[in-house]
């Protein structure tokens, strides 16, 4: 570089430019233990990859950035979605990153390569998340753990012998990964419980979302829907969790598993709580150039995204109540109201947070006192919340959710075209541990 | 080539190719199946030279051309030469007795063909309203290909060239055909026939990258032949889109990332499986030049214990997409500039098969649905073909019992199994360019099975 005497021009900021959905892909969900028992993340989320890669012919391509995540990660795992990115079909030349926001991951990755792509730092990328509750990583006791980093500085044989008479039985015992929250100790359905009997969801209502998600999940199956938007993997076809002939009397008989010990009567089976789920995703973001340069089509434009967190360390919220939140101030900075949006996919982690959502939106005093708003946020027609099934239904590998959403939000909303003189619209709401959660805003094209 | 064509050869064949098993093979009489000659978009298209026998004009064309391709031509044999091919023209024929001199001559020359080697007759077919004495002609070089194919030994073949109206030895679509029977595409094609149909021109064909610049469709691709047939038109040059079922998507998947394709999982029995089709070959890569129908099922049972869900998924999947698919391109006005259909019939819809009387109606029905759709495609310079494979090393037939498999792969003249890669050079071959005017015929890759044709 030679030095210059004439003053550069100020760089022009650049203008913002959209960013459309593609497609996505993803392998069938599987509940733990199953026909993924022993793959692992990498396998997962590569397997994803590569179904996406074929499906738009994208073999040996440079893609802009790849994103993704696991929220039960080894150690080994350390640059996960890079690992991936180099055994699947993609030019090995494509950079990628992890991203960790709890079950937001996977949507998160979409908003933020979405960003970039509206900043034209790139043109395209693929953003996803995988899970494996299965292939879970246990660690070794913290006792254990010091010891073994103790022999390791260990530089005499006589050391070392008298480091490993240190270890007891008790350090032995491995440390299984648990989703219980570490400030609370709770798992997130005992803290969900909690939530549900606050806004006194019945057992009923929770049934028939859940009843609801299986039968629409299964329709979707049965008309085709999935046809190019999923890849099998291992043998699965289909959602492993899926119970298309499941009714309201199979989901009454069973048994209360959150909750039993607060009192009030527990409504929370493992009917209407979503099972423990391996799986990956993938979605395929670009420019509109870039999409029109492959000819391949756009589904719908990612328009806005928002996160908020909630203080459920001291009770003041229900640890899955953000979104609650999140949702009014995005419509507000957008100008739009529930009434505005066509479709809505709200992530079912339980139906008692769905149902939650929706009573604290529809409660006056909650819309006044929490929200600042004059009165109730409002509540949404039923017939347009998570048409094609969701998490019940389908199964929840934490990273994995968010990506699935976006998919099939952007397919949903491209079949719809427009309405009422404008592009069909689509909310999507996550949300994660640690009191979070995120939500994004789709238009269809 | 050695290492990977032993690993992908049966046993038995890798045993009696060398060594101690080649002679105990040979003293006990057992088949000495022979390691064929494969197609290498690089290499040689012969191994030695070629003798024209036959002295019409027609000949004296054809030797001329084949100097144009850069081969060794002889018009008459010099003693103790090896020779990789022996062209036979006989497009004159008028009486039985004018065979003797040259099929006698060309017998002279038969110890001296090459391992692999290539024998190829070129005359005109006995159509109705000949004089009798031109039909038995005509027809007699019929049971002349069929008897040398089984006397030759080492891999080599005999196959036949039939001119069409107004074609002639050296025209260009009789030149494509020859061209395939002499190279290793047409490797386990034995004892066959080809008739070549309005001549077009060779004169930009690219033979190494025949297919460069069009847009292939392949149903049926995840798997065995149908994998081999995308992976092979790919490395002829075509951008693929690989269909199959959606529940065989993953194997589809990896078929299409390692050919730079495109997988598309579809149910080819859907009402809309054409258009879908079309609609994507056009909006990503905006043209659609070759179909392949190879997606089929088998649902066996003897007649006496047939269900109707066997006897009608096989109609629904193997021709009733086909025709319902065939429909849906030649109604679109884009698929109509020389398109090129290519069916996967096989032996059984020829021959017959005890336990497969769906999957025989339903093979036998797309070699019926081939002869009547040509004439509806020759106009616009498109073709529509058929490829019969016999018995096929895959996935499928090596879940024969043991016992049964063994049998089934010795009975043709080259007493093996064909490849999948077999079945697909043929394919290639008929959606090529060079191949233009080679309409409606049902080519057998069988190794010259036993049964049937």
């Amino acid at each position: 570089m030679t030095a210059s005497n004439e003053q550069s021009p100020a760089l022009t900021p650049r203008t913002i430019r959209p960013a459309v959905v593609v497609g996505g892909n993803r392998i069938p969900f599987s509940r733990a233990g199953g026909a993924y028992a022993k793959a692992s993340n990498q396998d997962m989320l590569t397997a994803a990859l590569d179904g996406l890669v074929a499906r738009f012919g994208l073999a040996d391509e440079l893609i802009g950035e790849v994103a993704a995540g696991a929220v039960l990660k080894h150690s080994r795992d350390f640059n996960l979605t890079r690992e991936a990115v180099l055994g699947s079909a993609l030019a090995p030349q494509t950079p990628a990153y992890d991203l960790q926001q709890a079950c937001a991951t996977g949507l998160e990755t979409v908003i933020g390569l979405a960003n970039k792509i509206k900043l034209g730092q790139i043109d395209s990328a693929i953003a996803g998340g995988v899970d494996s509750a299965s292939d879970a990583p246990i660690a070794v006791s913290e006792g254990l753990r010091e010891i073994l980093l103790d022999l390791n500085r260990a530089k005499t044989i006589g050391q070392k012998l008298s480091i490993l008479a240190r270890i007891r039985p008790k350090d032995l015992a491995p440390d299984a990964p648990s989703t219980g929250e570490p400030r609370t100790g709770l798992s997130m359905g005992e803290h969900q419980a909690l939530t549900t009997a606050q806004w006194k969801i019945s057992r009923e209502a929770q049934d028939k979302l859940a009843l609801a998600s299986h039968q629409n999940l299964a329709a979707a199956y049965g008309r085709g829907f999935f046809d190019d938007l999923m890849t099998p993997y291992r043998g699965l076809a289909k959602d492993s969790n899926l119970r298309a002939d499941t009714s309201l009397e199979k989901l009454a008989s069973l048994a209360p598993v959150f909750g039993k010990r607060l009192g009030a009567e527990a409504t929370m089976t493992a009917g209407n709580s979503t099972p423990l789920t391996d799986g990956a995703s993938t979605v395929l973001l670009a420019s509109e150039e870039w999409a029109a340069a492959h000819d391949l089509p756009m589904l719908a434009n990612v328009i806005d995204g928002e996160a908020a967190a909630v203080d459920f360390v001291h009770g003041k919220d229900g640890l899955l109540m953000a979104p609650v939140f999140a949702v009014p101030r995005l419509l507000a900075r957008n100008g739009l109201t529930l009434g505005d949006f066509d479709f809505f996919e709200i992530h079912e982690a339980f139906a008692g947070t769905v149902l939650s959502t929706l009573a604290a939106w529809e409660d006056e005093e909650f819309g006044r006192a929490r929200l600042g708003l004059d009165g109730a946020f409002g509540s949404i027609d039923r017939s347009k919340l998570n048409v094609n099934g969701s998490s019940l239904a389908a199964g929840h590998p934490f990273a994995a959710t968010g990506g699935r959403l976006v998919a099939t939000l952007a397919k949903m909303l491209h079949e719809k075209g427009s309405t009422n003189d404008r592009p069909a619209r689509g909310l999507i709401s996550v949300c994660a541990a640690g009191g979070q959660g995120v939500v994004a805003i789709l238009e269809g094209r | 080539m050695g290492a990977s064509a032993h690993a992908s050869t049966d046993k038995y064949t890798q045993f009696v190719s060398r060594g101690l098993g080649k002679d105990l093979a040979k003293k006990l009489g057992l088949p000495q199946p022979a390691i064929l000659r494969r197609y290498e978009p690089t290499a040689a298209l012969l191994t030695g030279p070629v003798l024209v026998e036959g002295s019409s004009h027609g000949a004296e064309e054809l030797a001329a051309k084949l100097l144009g391709w850069g081969l060794d031509v002889r018009r008459h044999a010099t003693p103790k030469e090896k020779l990789g091919a022996i062209i036979i023209v006989l497009d004159e024929l008028a009486h039985p007795d004018e065979l003797s001199a040259p099929v006698r001559s060309v017998g002279a020359s038969l110890r001296d063909l090459l391992p692999s080697g290539r024998i190829v007759t070129i005359s005109r077919p006995a159509v109705d309203g000949l004089e009798p004495a031109v039909a038995a002609a005509r027809h007699g070089v019929d049971g002349i290909v069929r008897s040398v194919a089984k006397e030759l030994r080492a891999g080599a073949t005999a196959n036949g060239i039939l001119l069409g109206g107004g074609v002639e030895p050296a025209s260009a679509s009789a030149m494509a055909a020859l061209r395939f029977f002499l190279s290793g595409r047409s490797a386990f094609v034995d004892g066959q026939f080809l008739t070549a149909g309005t001549p077009g021109t060779l004169d930009a064909v690219d033979w190494e990258r025949p297919l460069a610049g069009t847009v292939a469709v392949v149903t049926g691709a995840a798997r065995g032949i149908g994998a081999a047939i995308a992976r092979t038109l790919a490395r002829d040059g075509a951008q693929v889109v690989a269909v199959d079922v959606p529940a065989a998507g993953d194997h589809l998947a990896a078929v299409a990332n390692e050919i730079h394709g495109t997988a598309l999982q579809l149910d080819i029995t859907a009402v809309d499986a054409g258009q879908r089709i079309l609609d994507l070959g056009f909006s990503r890569y905006g043209r659609l030049d070759i179909v392949v129908h190879n997606a089929g099922i088998t649902r066996d049972k003897l007649l006496a214990n047939m269900d109707a869900a066997r006897w009608d998924s096989v109609i629904a999947v193997n021709i009733a997409s086909q025709l319902r698919m065939n429909a849906a391109f030649l109604a679109d006005g884009r698929f109509a500039k020389g398109p090129r259909i290519v069916s996967v019939a096989s032996t059984s819809g020829i021959a017959g098969n005890r336990g497969q009387s769906n999957y025989a109606a339903s093979k036998a029905g797309v070699i019926g649905m081939v002869h009547a759709t040509a004439p509806l495609l020759a106009p616009s310079g498109g073709a529509i073909n058929a490829v019969a494979p016999g018995f096929i090393e895959t996935e499928m037939t090596a879940k024969i019992p043991f016992a049964t498999r063994e049998v089934a792969r010795r009975l043709n003249s080259l007493s093996q199994g064909g490849r999948p890669e077999d079945v697909a050079e043929a394919i290639a071959f008929f959606a090529s360019e060079a191949a233009a005017g080679i309409n409606g015929n049902v080519l057998r890759v069988c190794g010259q099975n036993l049964v049937g044709q």
